[in-house]
């Protein structure tokens, strides 16, 4: 709260780089972080507060200290230290190794070390101790250890990659880019003498934006998100960097975008806390009852007793004494407000935890991973969650990219796809550098290839060269894909492995290695992918000096720019484009074209021509380059996988069925993530309609929800008053099925998201949400995650859980009522903040179905037999009162009953009878006679045989009706449960029966998702050889650069076209391309968005 | 994703496959289907009759005398007496007679009864000191202060046995005589063993005599108030059944549940005749030793006889909760039969 306070107070971020002193003055927030709550000082004091702050303790406590009045006191004082004293320690124990844990998690994160620019050299520093405006250097592979301004990299132009895998789970490569003016500030000496000011927003939890100015030298220099460095992220492909650290600590945006810790309750536990107030306005009248009983049989009978039993001397009335007697009376009867049952449920819940840490079903042998529970008091929520946020990449999906099949030349190469291990894997011996992580199922390529099939050499060859995938070679024959994206990277290795090595490049050339050949193409132009095109090509001339075009893209698009002499070959290919769509593969379509040398230059010439223009160049150019590919030859497609988890579609069928409804949350760009819903059956095609919710404005959010909402309850409005017009396939159906199969899905898009979480339009959201079967939310921020969940738990009572592998997943996991994180990735920081952790998503079903519903069961029936029990037991000295003068005496010896059932749930009869025998042994009354003047009740009674006599006929009639209710609604009303369980028993009968497991089919609409998902590619860098290390450029560039002009002026090109598209942002919507499916609609608005995020 | 089995590394951490930790442990969840439950009721309705049956029988088979003689016959004089508290020290002597139809045979056991007489008040009960029944020298001659107001006489000296418990025991005694056709003679009854074992050797004990007399070791203390003689004279006939260890003290002790109940005051002694089958039929009196006083809290005070079975004493309640509950479960049973006949026997509630 502190830190918060600090955050409304500051207007606005002052840093001055090397300066401590002027720093110091703003007293912002150092690196070091705190999520413990206590140190050994302070444990004791603020724990034991909290702990008396819970009802149950402060109740034990006033016992307590009612007992310690020997006037009213009906039962000895240790009856009620010893529970209480042991639920105290349990308690701090639990709560101690919790905190230290996460002390020791603190302590790791804070003790890395990190290299400060600190009087004039390098030195190591742990990162606690790096502070706001000192200047760090990072090397490869290291975590950014605050939030800081990019100042030069080992890179050209101050270029530097980063992975934000933490941050939003995305885990491709990102660029940034330090000014121009800071970015040859490469040595020391320079960098200690600058002395920049940099003037910012205050710290925030945006992780996509950033404003702020550099003062420097009397110049002013704009500063965005591309420039910083955020905690979290990984440095990759960049040796060094440096850095000015602007936030710290817990201003930084990754630690602004944890949510805060808040202990997470279960609705059991609501129940049980209204139940035991209830139950202790119960003791109250009770008390009062038997208190105005003692009044008045002090007064008419007890009176005439004193003879035998004078008053004391502070027994002034018997009203005063009916006063007292209230007092022991709520003592006597305190077992009936079931306190103990705090320690109980604690202790069953601790064991269901035991059993999910113990199940082999869900325990991941690769990586050897267990599940394990992580809190223990949330298990019986397990079985009443309704609705399941889930986070995509890691989660859903492996987030690895499978080349899986291919179409060449109208044959299918797939092999034995859906059962790999049948099938031996291809032999790819023949190739030394061929990715022995690479499997592929249908020898008979590797056979076309050696057969040296031209039409396949050429779809390779394609693969190889049509990318913008950087490759590193750290040793011979060791090579590395830098790829931008996944899918990029399965193709190149594919072709890797089938012989066409994409080894080095240049800005001017490609080398391969093809069948064990060198050859270098020269790379003439990349005709880039953005999401308008949905393709990307690159010209080349081969070696023998033909130029040939090579282009990838979406099957719509390709075929669209297909020769006619294709014609044939695209039915065909169409048909295995369907079925690979069909089985939930990506798909491109790949096509070539060989160019006239003298059309070719006219074209180059065109294209230089058009690339210097300032007005339109981004029109001109995408005019330029419809024109060259057009008539092109198709040569095949390619499928990849987006590898799902292991029966991701299955659980999710599974967990539908169980009327539990998944939200996707995804920081993934928005066909990505709908591509996800369709292969794992969370979208299919025979919706009803899928809501692509994407406007910019309130108003139009507004706008798309309400007509979403109005077609929604219109058609099953109309639809059941039975009007309709018979216009689609179901119309044959009855009405009351249309109402019941209608099924609607809603995809709403990141910057939507915002303004549909706003106060105004949270209602017809989640009235829409609910209405729909799948609801997916993209590129979401992580705090909008939390927010998504914050709202759905709000208005719609339901429990909520949140399931997530990284660290943009922590605050979603942190705010729903249960949380899971998936371990055994990279990145522990959503395991820590989760609830329950496993491996794998489909381990999901087994906790929620199985441990959630028998942990609700039994929790269930334990709470019953627990009341039943406190009742029983406690309402008989509520009788007795009637019989002993209300004096409060106890009728049968039931305290250390008490303390045993905190002590033990299960086997209490046994344990009381040992007990019993034990309290009234010879020897213990030997010790102490005052104390336990029971000695040989036990003994004598028991064998009286009409003790037992009675017992049985109460246990007869106590059972008896419950069995009648039983068996009269398993008999007349059965439920589901029963009647499977009947249905079982009869199979048993039977014998053994075949089962037929429903499959889960995918449906088949051709979804070229890769091209969908893909973001425009580092083919400018490429081309301008920017990204080229110097060493690399300049041993291997050509003298005559042609592409020199160009080059130059691509950061310039990017900054313009930045500037032109976010300002025709709103007016662009009008080139949509033609297409039946809302989804694609969006897609232009969607280009935009992407453009600005490269 | 290879499979990594055979290495020992990640399959550590592999949770065991033993039935408790895969809760596959054998389970017992009856279906309860008409085939099991509607025989099983018929059969425990089966059982609580024939149980109540033979409680029944049994218990008709037991007798019992109850006479209440706070008033009777000649008592009267004496209850009128008591109620004076001066003459407490004056002893009266009355006698009722009754009559036995029936003989009583096998094991007779003697009670007094006391009504009304609440044993069972808090501040009652706990007005004693264990330790100093136990024999504990230091708590003989310094009680614990429940036992206030009966803690100290007004001389100072402590009281033993301490506390409102001991004060108020029962004082009256008992001659049970039989009417011979030639005259009168007494009824033996036996005044031992009428304790449980654990009070008689191991609640109660009396302090350690060694070479002393009982009273030499109970000397500085004082008897409690209402008490006539020392608690090492209560019996004069047996110096073993002194002290502490006195039957009488120990039953009394022993307190009652409830306000109304009966105390074993002797059981028959079998060795001559006629009393060899037990109590013969005929005219009995006894002889009472008219001390307690119970009109200050409207009590009645009463002797019991009767002869017990192997459940224990005459009681009506048993036999009559069995037939009660097994008529009962018969109702209930052939109610559940017409309703599964009616409604549930094809099981079509069972289909989807």
């Amino acid at each position: 709260s502190l830190c918060s306070q600090q955050m409304l107070l500051e207007k606005e971020r002052r840093v001055k780089a090397n300066a401590w002193d002027y720093n110091d003055r703003f007293s912002y927030a150092d690196n070091r972080i705190k999520t413990s709550k206590y140190n050994i000082f302070t444990f004791l004091p603020i724990n034991l507060f909290e702990q008396f702050q819970r009802v149950a303790n402060a109740y034990f406590s006033v016992l307590l200290i009612l007992q310690l009045i020997p006037e009213i006191s009906s039962l000895s004082w240790f009856t009620t230290i010893v529970p209480l004293v042991f639920v105290l320690v349990i308690t701090a124990v639990k709560d101690a190794t919790d905190d230290y844990f996460r002390y020791k998690s603190d302590q790791q994160v804070n003790n890395r070390q990190s290299q400060v620019l600190i009087r004039g050299s390098l030195q190591n520093e742990k990162w606690m101790n790096v502070r706001v405006g000192d200047i760090i250097k990072l090397e490869n592979n290291q975590f950014v250890a605050a939030d800081i301004l990019l100042l030069c990299s080992s890179e050209p132009y101050g270029l530097c990659y980063v992975e934000t895998a933490e941050l939003d789970g995305e885990t491709n490569l990102k660029v940034r880019q330090a000014l121009t003016v800071t970015s040859d500030l490469g040595d020391i000496s320079k960098l200690m003498d600058f002395d920049g000011e940099v003037i910012c927003e205050p710290p925030n939890n945006k992780l996509d934006r950033f404003t702020g100015t550099l003062y420097w030298k009397g110049n002013k220099y704009p500063l965005d998100n591309e420039k910083m460095l955020l905690r979290g992220c990984v440095l990759r492909n960049t040796e060094w960097c440096f850095g000015m650290v602007i936030f710290a600590g817990s201003q930084t945006k990754l630690m602004q975008n944890c949510g805060r810790t808040k202990l997470k309750r279960t609705s059991i536990d609501k129940l049980m806390n209204t139940l035991v107030l209830w139950i202790f306005a119960f003791l109250i009248c009770m008390g009062v009852v038997l208190a105005i009983g003692h009044t008045i049989w002090e007064t008419y009978v007890g009176t005439n007793f004193r003879v035998f039993l004078p008053w004391d001397t502070f027994q002034i009335s018997a009203v005063f004494s009916g006063f007292l007697t209230f007092w022991s009376y709520i003592i006597i009867l305190n077992t009936v407000v079931p306190i103990s049952l705090y320690v109980s449920v604690e202790v069953l819940r601790l064991g269901h935890s035991y059993f999910i840490n113990w199940d082999r079903k869900m325990y991941h042998s690769p990586m050897g991973t267990a599940a394990e529970a992580r809190t223990t008091t949330l298990n019986e929520e397990l079985g009443q969650v309704e609705f399941i946020f889930s986070d995509k990449t890691g989660t859903l999906t492996q987030n690895i990219m499978v080349f899986s099949k291919c179409s060449i030349n109208g044959q299918m190469y797939a092999g034995a796809f859906m059962c790999p291990q049948k099938t031996a894997c291809v032999d790819f011996s023949f190739n030394p550098l061929c990715d022995r992580r690479f499997k592929f199922f249908d020898s008979s390529l590797v056979e076309a290839i050696k057969m040296e099939d031209p039409a396949v050499q050429e779809f390779f060859r394609l693969l190889a060269l049509c990318h913008t995938v950087m490759p590193e070679e750290k040793s011979e024959g060791n090579l590395v894909y830098q790829a931008q994206s996944p899918d990029e990277g399965a193709l190149v290795t594919a072709a890797r492995n089938f012989g066409f090595v994409f080894r080095a490049r240049t800005p001017e050339t490609v080398t391969l290695c093809e069948m064990g050949r060198t050859v270098t193409y020269q790379l003439l132009a990349i005709l880039d992918f953005n999401n308008v095109r949905k393709r990307m090509s690159v010209i080349v001339r081969s070696p023998e000096g033909q130029i040939k075009l090579y282009s990838k893209g979406a099957d719509t698009i390709i075929f669209e720019r297909l020769d006619p002499s294709s014609e044939n070959l695209m039915y065909t290919t169409s048909e295995h484009l369907s079925e690979f769509a069909g089985e939930g593969l990506r798909t491109l379509a790949l096509a070539y074209k060989d160019l006239d040398e003298d059309y070719f230059k006219v074209w180059m010439k065109r294209l230089l021509f058009a690339s210097t223009v300032i007005e339109n160049r981004e029109d001109q150019l995408a005019v330029l380059y419809d024109e060259i590919e057009l008539g092109m030859k198709l040569l095949g497609a390619t499928a990849i996988e987006d590898k799902l988890q292991e029966g991701v579609p299955e659980t999710i069928a599974c967990l539908n069925l169980a009327d539990i409804k998944i939200w996707v949350l995804t920081g993934d760009k928005l066909e990505t993530a709908m591509n996800i819903g369709y292969s794992c059956n969370m979208l299919r095609d025979d919706m009803n309609e899928v809501f692509v919710i994407s406007g910019h404005s309130l108003q139009d959010v507004q706008q798309q929800l309400r007509s979403a909402k109005e077609h929604i309850l219109g058609l099953s409005r109309v639809s059941s008053a039975g009007h309709v017009e018979k216009t689609d396939a179901f119309a044959d159906d009855s009405v009351f099925e249309e109402a019941i199969i209608a099924e609607y899905a809603l995809v709403i898009n990141g910057h939507s998201l915002a303004h549909v979480l706003e106060p105004q339009l949270e209602h017809i959201l989640l009235d829409l949400a609910c209405l729909c079967k799948t609801v997916i939310c993209c590129r979401v921020t992580p705090m909008q995650k939390a927010q998504v969940v914050e709202l759905v738990k709000r208005h719609k009572r339901a429990v909520t859980l949140a399931i997530g592998d990284g660290a943009n997943d922590v605050s979603m996991i942190k705010t729903a009522h249960i949380g899971v994180g998936i371990s055994g990735q990279e990145g522990m920081q959503a395991v820590l903040a989760s609830d329950y952790s496993f491996a794998q998503f489909r381990y999901l079903q087994r906790l929620l179905l199985v441990h959630g519903r028998w942990s609700y069961f039994r929790m269930c029936n334990f709470l019953g037999y627990f009341f039943y029990k406190n009742f029983a037991f406690t309402l008989v000295h509520f009788w007795y009162g009637f019989f002993c003068g209300f004096s409060a005496q106890i009728g049968l010896d039931t305290h250390y009953w008490t303390a045993v059932n905190h002590l033990f749930i299960w086997g209490s009869l046994m344990v009381y009878f040992a007990i019993l025998f034990a309290m009234q042994s010879d020897g213990l009354f030997g010790i102490f006679p005052s104390s336990f003047p029971f000695i040989g009740t036990a003994r004598n009674c028991l064998s009286e045989k009409s003790v037992w006599l009675v017992v049985l006929l109460t246990t007869v009639v106590c059972v008896m009706p419950g069995l009648v209710v039983r068996f009269l609604r398993v008999d007349l009303f059965p439920t589901l449960t029963d009647k499977v369980r009947r249905l079982q028993q009869s199979r048993k009968k039977q014998g053994p029966q075949e089962q037929n497991l429903r499959r889960v089919r995918r449906t088949s609409s051709r979804r070229s998702a890769y091209a969908f998902s893909h973001q425009q590619g580092f083919g400018e860098l490429i081309t301008s050889g920017k990204n080229i290390r110097r060493s690399t450029v300049s041993s291997l560039c050509s003298p005559e650069r042609i592409a020199q002009s160009h080059s130059s002026s691509w950061i310039e090109n990017m900054l313009k076209r930045k500037n032109e598209v976010s300002c025709a942002s709103p007016e662009s919507e009008g080139g949509a391309p033609k297409s039946g499916n809302r989804a694609i609609q969006t897609r232009s608005k969607k280009s935009t968005q992407t453009e600005l995020d490269i | 994703m290879g499979k990594v089995k055979g290495k020992p590394g990640p399959l550590a951490r592999r949770p065991d496959n033993s039935a408790f930790k895969q809760q596959r442990l054998p389970a017992w969840s009856p279906m309860l289907t008409a085939n099991t439950v509607l025989p099983f009721f018929y059969f425990m309705a089966l059982i609580c009759l024939l149980l109540g049956v033979w409680l029944l029988l049994t218990v008709q088979n037991t007798q019992e005398m109850k006479l209440d003689y706070t008033e009777a016959e000649t008592c009267n004089k004496c209850f009128e007496m008591r109620k004076n508290v001066s003459n407490a020290n004056e002893t009266c002597i009355c006698t009722v007679n009754f009559r036995i139809d029936k003989p009583f045979e096998g094991d007779v056991f003697f009670y007094y009864g006391l009504r009304n007489f609440h044993q069972n008040l808090r501040r009652y009960m706990d007005s004693r000191d264990d330790g100093q029944t136990v024999g504990r020298k230091k708590n003989l001659k310094d009680p614990s202060s429940y036992c206030e107001p009966f803690l100290k006489d007004p001389s100072g000296r402590p009281i033993a046995p301490c506390g409102a418990v001991a004060n108020s025991i029962f004082n009256d005694s008992f001659t049970l005589r039989y009417h011979y056709s030639n005259g009168i003679g007494e009824v033996p009854l036996l005044r031992e063993g009428l304790t449980w074992y654990t009070d008689k050797y191991i609640k109660f004990r009396n302090p350690t005599t060694d070479n002393l007399t009982l009273a030499q070791v109970f000397e500085g203390t004082a008897p409690p108030p209402y008490w006539q003689k020392p608690v090492y004279k209560l019996d004069p006939s047996n110096p073993m059944n002194n002290g502490f260890i006195n039957d009488d003290f120990i039953v009394w002790m022993r307190e009652a549940a409830f306000p109304n109940f009966k105390k074993l005051y002797g059981i028959l002694f079998r060795n001559d005749n006629p009393f060899t089958k037990g109590l013969p039929a005929g005219n009995y009196s006894i002889d009472i030793s008219y001390n307690f006083p119970v009109q200050y809290f409207r009590g009645r005070k009463e002797v019991v006889l009767t002869t017990v079975t192997w459940f224990g004493g005459q009681n009506h309640f048993l036999p009559i909760a069995y037939l009660v509950t097994s008529s009962l479960i018969l109702l209930t049973a052939v109610v559940l039969t017409v309703v599964w006949w009616k409604f549930g026997k094809d099981g079509k509630n069972m289909k989807e």
